[in-house]
């Protein structure tokens, strides 16, 4: 058995290819091997969805997903959203709504928030709080995130 | 908080995935949709020598009908069944279930199979095994068999697979017309694991119940279904007095734990709870729907 396995994988378009452990998990392969750290690690067991991606476009916690995994797959992480002076609806949104204080939190809650926005018709801010239960924050008590999303539904855009 | 070292294989078909499973000599584990494997490996509370990834078996992954069962392959995301129009119009109750596991991210990823075959006991699914009398289809490479999902949940995290085998395939029979369902939960948090939770069908006829299935699961090591409370109810109309005699046979008939979410107590009065709201949800539901298939 080979100590190490060669993947191709896309991510935000660029396609990358490396030799990697099959233990090397996917958050760490973004943010190590590639050196994107806006995926962030938080709890490292799927709890907390900081290090929440999209793979395939549906969402996924890269913690608990090995870059072999996705060998052929493409990833889309907080940086394809948008750049700094030209951010997307949803980050616009996030700015505009002090949906962050920190900023720990934000990736995961946009990656999620993006996959929810396409899935969910999120009518009630139940809907948008049960949407964003499996991602932790510590700063904003949630209130201005909800907000945040709230105001991406009403606009009615496709994410 | 990393995995430890392991070998990876990912097997294109069954027949490599068991024949590797069997090379392994039980000391392989299944990586299916790895919420919870992944976390496990992390905590470094498994160290197995290979793992064997079924991702990318094609055609694992399904929903089928055929004229009396559903037929559910174990590589079905989550999402797929909370969002299947064939699983929604035969078992509304599994759909309105499914929507309880977890979070999105986990339901993308998260495979029917895996979470019958790590049978955490406090899982929406094992539970929905259970109530609704699903046939497990298992194979080896030694060969295949069937075994009834009541069979199936041995203890926590505990089940009738021997390390070298693979579940294949979920097979539920379609329910009796004028079948009305409930499914009630309560958890801390919309995703966590349930503190508790119950489900119940209720088959009526000319507004008599003929037959009663009530299925609970956080209240054991593993999902149970509440079989004095069932024969009960069977060949009476359900009422409040009934409803409370069915409460108290499902709080007599378990044993749950304390731990940091929650006391044996509390657990026992939420089951008893749940069972008398999932009871009159499915009651009402079999009555308005005399005509349905």
């Amino acid at each position: 058995m080979k100590k190490t396995c060669e993947i191709a994988v896309t991510v935000n378009g660029t396609v990358y290819e490396a030799a990697v452990e099959p233990r090397l998990l996917l958050a760490d392969f973004l943010r190590h091997t590639l050196g994107l750290t806006g995926t962030h690690v938080g709890c490292e067991h799927g709890v907390c969805g900081a290090c929440t991606v999209l793979v395939d476009s549906d969402s996924a916690r890269s913690c608990l997903m090995l870059a072999v995994q996705a060998d052929g797959r493409s990833v889309e992480t907080v940086e394809s959203l948008g750049s700094i002076g030209q951010m997307n609806e949803l980050q616009e949104s996030f700015h505009a709504h002090h949906a962050l204080q920190c900023g720990f939190c934000t990736p995961g809650m946009l990656m999620t928030a993006t996959d929810l926005l396409r899935k969910y018709p999120l009518a009630t801010d139940d809907d948008i709080r049960k949407g964003l239960s499996g991602n932790l924050c510590r700063c904003t008590g949630y209130e201005h995130i909800v907000k945040a999303v709230r105001a991406v539904v009403k606009t009615g855009k496709k994410q | 908080m990393k995995p430890p070292e392991f070998d990876y294989i990912v097997a294109t078909d069954c027949d490599t995935a068991v024949a590797a499973l069997a090379r392994a000599g039980g000391e392989a584990k299944i990586l299916a949709g790895g919420q919870s494997l992944m976390p496990m490996l992390n905590f470094r509370l498994l160290h197995p020598s290979i793992l064997v990834d079924i991702n990318r078996i094609p055609g694992l992954g399904f929903i089928d009908e055929t004229p009396d069962s559903i037929r559910i392959g174990a590589l079905t995301r989550h999402f797929q069944l909370e969002t299947s129009s064939l699983i929604a119009r035969h078992f509304p109750v599994l759909s309105c279930a499914v929507a309880h596991v977890g979070h999105l991210a986990i339901r993308n990823r998260g495979t029917i199979g895996g979470s019958l075959s790590h049978a955490d006991p406090a899982a929406e699914l094992p539970m929905m095994a259970v109530l609704l009398d699903a046939t497990l289809r298992i194979v080896s490479a030694a060969g295949s068999r069937t075994v009834a999902a009541r069979d199936f949940f041995l203890d926590a995290m505990t089940v009738d697979l021997n390390g070298t085998e693979l579940l294949t395939e979920i097979v539920l029979a379609k329910l009796p017309a004028q079948t009305g369902w409930g499914f009630e939960e309560i958890v801390r948090r919309h995703g966590d694991f349930a503190l508790a939770a119950a489900a119940a069908t209720l088959t009526l006829s000319a507004n008599e119940i003929v037959q009663a299935r009530i299925a609970l699961t956080g209240v054991g090591p593993t999902p149970l279904r509440a079989a004095q409370a069932e024969s009960l109810l069977v060949g009476r109309g359900f009422d409040e007095s009934l409803g409370r005699r069915a409460i108290e046979a499902v709080r007599e008939a378990i044993s749950p734990e304390t731990d940091l979410h929650a006391s044996a107590d509390f657990r026992r009065h939420l089951a008893g709870v749940l069972t008398g709201r999932a009871l009159a949800a499915a009651w009402r539901r079999g009555r308005r729907d005399k005509s349905a298939a």
